[in-house]
This record gives C-alpha cells, structure tokens and sequence, in this order.
C-alpha cells in the first residue's frame, strides 16, 4: 500500500472524528446552556423569589417585544433596531390618547380639548388596578396606531429597499435611522421629561414567599401570557401564520407556492407593531415613559431574540424569560444601573457559545 | 392537438446579464416535454421565466390562450400552472400537512379534499402528515414537493430536475409518478440533467444550448440522432 493512499485513509478518518466530535459539541453546549439557565432559574427563585418574580414580569414584557422582532427578522431577514424605539412610541402614542398631553415648551404641556380619561369613571381603578378602562382603550388604540405607523414605514423605506434588492446591512443601518427618527419625534411631540399614565404612590399587596407585588403586575403578566398565546395560535394554528412561517423558511418557494409575500409582510408588520405598542404600555405601566428608554431596550431585545434563536417564536419567548430575571436578579449583586450590562453579556456569551441560540435551526 | 402552453422569442436573465437570447417552445395538452442541453444553457432560466420568476425582457408567454407574460407568480399559480424548484423545494420547519397547505395558498376554499386527493397519489407521506418534512428524506421530500405543487390540480406543471440528486431507485419512482400524473391530464415541461433517461419517457424534446433553440423534436428521434447524441448526450 502505498503512503498517499494511506495518507489519504488517515485525513479521512481524522476528518470523520472531528465531524462527529462538532456534532457532539454542539448538543453538550446546547444541554450544558439549558442546564446553566436551569439552575440559574431554580437559585434565583429560591435565593431572591422577590426579585425572581419582578424579572418574570419584566421578562413577559420584553417577550412580546422579542416576539415582534422575531417575526420581523424571519420574514424579512434583518434585525429591526427601531424596536425599541417603536416600543416606547407605543407607549407614548397610549398616554397620548389618555391624557390628551403635547409638550408645546419644555415647561408646559399643551392640553388637547380631547382625551379617553375626561370619559365617564374612565380612570377610577379597575378592581386593586391603579388604573381604569381609560388606559385599555388607549392601548388598543396605541397597537393600531402602531400596526399603521409600522406599515407606513414599510411603504415608505423597506419596501424601496426590498425592489432595489439591498442587502441586509443596509436593510439594518435604515431601521437605525428610523430609531433615531422616532425618537427625535418623540423629543419633539412629548419633551423630555419622563411620563406615568397614573401618578402618585400606589400599595402594593404582600403574597407568600415574602414576594411583594402591586395588582397591576400581575396584569402585565396576564396580558403578556395571553398575548404570547394569541401569537401562538394566530403562527400555528391560521393561514396567515402559516404562511409567515413558510416565508421565514424559504422566501423563494413561497412566492413559487403563490403566496403573496408582499402582503404577508403587511401582515408581519402589523402583528409586531401591534405587539411591540402593547408591551411599551405594560412597560410604561411598570416603570415610567421615557424617550431615552427604547435605545436601553434595544439590548434586552436583542438578547432575548438571539438567546432564543434568531427567528424563533417560542425561542423569543425563552430567551425574554432568561434576560428578564437575569437582569433583576442582577440588583443583589450589582447596581441597578448595570441591568443592559447584564443583557450584553448574556449576548455575547451567547454569540461565542452557540449562536444559532437556544432553538435556533442549525447554520 | 391545442397548446395549453407557448414560450415565444424569450429573452431573460439576471439584471444586466442576459441568459435566454430568444427562446420558443411550445406544450400541448396531455404532454411530457423534456427540455435538455449543457450545463449553463438555460434551462433553469427558462422554467423561471415562463413561471414569472425572472423577468421577461422581449417575447411572450402564454398559458392555456391567456398572456401571462411577467406575471407575479401567485397570479400564475391561479391561472393554473405550478412550479417544482430543483433544491429548497419543501418548508423544512413546516409539518408535511402545512406543507401542502401552502400550496393551496391561493385558494380558500375545499383544502380538505384537496390534500386527500394528493394524499392519494402519495401515499407514502400522508401516513407522516405531522411530521417536520426536514425529517423526510431526500426523496420523500422530493415526493412532498410533487404533491405540493398539484394541491390546485394545475392544468400546466414546470419540473427543474426532479431527479437531481436521488438515488436510481428513487429516480425511478419519481419518474413512475411523473408519468402517472400526466396520465391524470396534467401537461408536464421538465429539465433534465439526465437527457437519456428523461426522453425515455417524454413525448417531445427541446434541446437548448447558450440560451437558444437547437433542436426540436419528437423524443425518440432525439435519442436516435447521432449529432445531438454526440454534442449533447456524452455518446
């Protein structure tokens, strides 16, 4: 036998253990991540339940966010960094049909001659709510205002790009100018100054495990919950969903199957504007509104939406569950101030590590 | 016999670079049309043109005595012709059933008794219709695009290279099912980079090459020439 076939025979078989060893790397790193997310679940909650709830509730925030992103990135392909701006901007457009208030000077607002909470026992608390229908209406309002604006940008930006036939890094540095954009109209329409759609100090109630909450967290989770759920369905279980999941997959085939991915795109646009203006809202109502938080977010989105699998529905979901606690957890060791340290690092663990994500299709 | 699909003069391509330089063809009813030639002569180009995929600079397309020249696909898709892509021809995180949906995506009406009439013809797969088809091997999924692209009983159907790829075995059941479906009344125009055996079984061929007509003809007479055989078939 000669040395070259033998030669031949050694790089074969070295080539096939290296394959093999990848592949086996690739699901110990898979279970390995799981299983640290595990116990950094199971020790949080034991250690510092307070803070573990907290996080689950800023968690199921950021998923609706993740989710939108998500959807944005599957069926157009580029990460959309105005999410976090158009966040806020939800929030905003919300307060914005509640209370009627445009900032005119920095120092006083303009009172619209309009607003939901001049309506009829429209901000008397519902049950232990801090605040009444007022604000449910105004958010509904906000996700359809969203759902439009969302569209209109489509129009009037990514769709050029898209029959110019750009590629995805332009597709990305014009959503960072859409960002900049957004949040220099909301410098302008609303000021700087931070916003609550209900002011004063409200109680909260105490629950087992020492865990103290106010009424309205848990409605933010309730409403995450079911909106995820709703997602859930409207991906799985209609046409419509469907067809955004077979574009995500293969944006050739389903224009040769006749789907009009055009419109499928409109749809996307909606469904994550819709969802992203819901999440300011809770957002809004857990913390404040402030035109300087969307970029902030950007991080946790991101994060989350990588975390999970880039394109991922329930991935997003995960993902957004992990960067909540994390990052609320974080306050025992840490200032507060370095919560989207927080997110970055698990962003860039994640990139190193496996970054196809949690449930990310394998590259 | 009536045509129920006429390429006439095709010029196409990519951008600035033209690929068809004035391509005719033409499918009657009940037909098997191969159309066959060299690498880089085409053929996929074609396919892709007359489906809608890659614009139509001059010339025409007509389906079933309509103009469907630079139509979007899905308005193809409606009037009546599909399409099987070479690679990539299945959703792969898609189940089998949502599959096929997708392929009656322009209709909203009677899915049910079009996925069972497809599953009939492909009885392999609707025993896994839940399932991922990235669990599918390379020729079930092979199988899975073919009912796909008959979930709106197409009167037309454009197949680029269906056996690319597959195990002789399976070329084999491919083309049996090719066949059967044209037994069923669908008019089939396919590309193959299996010339001999693709001519086997079709009625006529178009052998193209550098993005224009060479030879036309019935298939057996293609087979028989010793010029194409020579220039085209590696005899």
């Amino acid at each position: 036998m000669s040395m070259t076939v033998l030669d031949g025979r050694f790089t074969e078989a070295l080539t096939r253990v290296r394959d093999r060893l990848a592949g086996r790397g690739d699901t110990v790193t898979g279970i390995g991540l799981w299983l640290l997310i595990a116990v950094l679940v199971v020790g949080s909650a034991a250690g510092s339940t307070q803070l573990f709830v907290v996080g689950v509730i800023v968690g199921s925030i950021l998923a609706l966010g993740a989710l939108g992103l998500t959807l944005i990135y599957g069926v157009l392909k580029f990460g959309n960094f105005a999410h976090g701006d158009m966040m806020m901007m939800g929030a905003y457009i919300a307060f914005f049909f509640l209370t009627g208030q445009v900032a005119r000077t920095s120092r006083e607002d303009t009172q619209l001659p309009w607003s939901l909470d001049s309506l009829p026992h429209a901000v008397d608390g519902i049950g232990d709510l801090t605040f009444g229908y007022g604000l449910i209406i105004a958010a509904l309002l906000a996700a359809a205002a969203m759902a439009l604006l969302s569209i209109a940008l489509d129009r009037l930006i990514y769709r050029r790009l898209r029959r110019r036939r750009s590629g995805i890094v332009i597709f990305a540095i014009a959503s960072l100018g859409v960002a900049i954009a957004v949040r220099s109209l909301m410098f302008i329409i609303w000021g700087p100054d931070p916003r609550v759609y209900v002011s004063g100090i409200h109680r909260a109630q105490h629950y087992p495990f020492g865990v103290v909450l106010k009424t309205d967290q848990i409605f933010i989770f309730a409403v995450a919950v079911a909106l995820a759920v709703l997602t859930y369905l409207l991906l799985f279980h209609t046409k419509l969903g469907k067809a955004m999941r077979a574009i995500a997959d293969n944006p050739d085939l389903a224009r040769v199957s006749g789907i009009n991915t055009e419109q499928i795109i409109v749809w996307t646009w909606a469904v994550g504007g819709a969802l992203v203006a819901v999440a300011g809202v809770l957002l809004a109502v857990q913390s404040q509104i402030n035109p300087l938080l969307g970029f902030v977010l950007l991080l946790p989105l991101f994060a989350a939406t990588i975390l999970g699998g880039i394109g991922n529905p329930l991935g997003a979901l995960a993902g957004a569950m992990v960067v909540g606690i994390a990052q609320e957890v974080s306050i025992e060791f840490f200032e507060p101030a370095y919560k989207p340290g927080v997110a970055f690092l698990i962003l860039i663990l994640i990139l190193l590590v496996r970054p196809r994500g949690l449930l990310g299709a394998k590259i | 016999m009536t045509a129920v699909l006429q390429a006439q003069a095709v010029v196409s391509g990519y951008g600035e670079v033209e690929i068809l330089h004035g391509v005719s063809l033409t499918l009657n009813e009940g037909e098997i049309v191969a159309v066959i030639g060299p690498n880089g002569a085409g053929k996929s180009t074609l396919l892709k043109a007359i489906f809608g995929l890659v614009p139509v600079h001059a010339g025409s397309v007509q389906l079933l005595g309509r103009d469907v020249t630079n139509l979007s696909p899905d308005r193809v898709v409606q009037a009546g012709m599909s399409f099987v892509p070479q690679t990539d021809n299945v959703f792969p995180t898609l189940t089998i059933n949502e599959n096929l949906e997708m392929g009656a995506f322009v209709r909203r009406d009677g899915l049910h008794d079009r996925l069972e009439r497809v599953y009939g013809l492909f009885p392999d797969i609707a025993s896994r219709r839940g399932e991922r088809a990235s669990r599918l091997s390379g020729g079930q999924r092979q199988m899975l695009a073919l009912a796909r692209s008959l979930m709106l009983d197409p009167q037309v159907l454009l197949l680029d290279e269906p056996s690319a790829s597959l195990s002789p075995k399976m070329v084999d059941s491919i083309f049996d099912k090719i066949a059967e479906i044209n037994q069923g009344g669908t008019a089939i125009l396919l590309v193959e980079q299996n010339a001999r055996e693709a001519l086997s079984f079709s009625n006529r061929a178009y052998v193209l090459a550098t993005g224009e007509n060479r030879f036309e003809g019935e298939a057996k007479s293609i087979l028989d020439s010793e010029e194409v055989g020579r220039l085209y078939l590696g005899a």
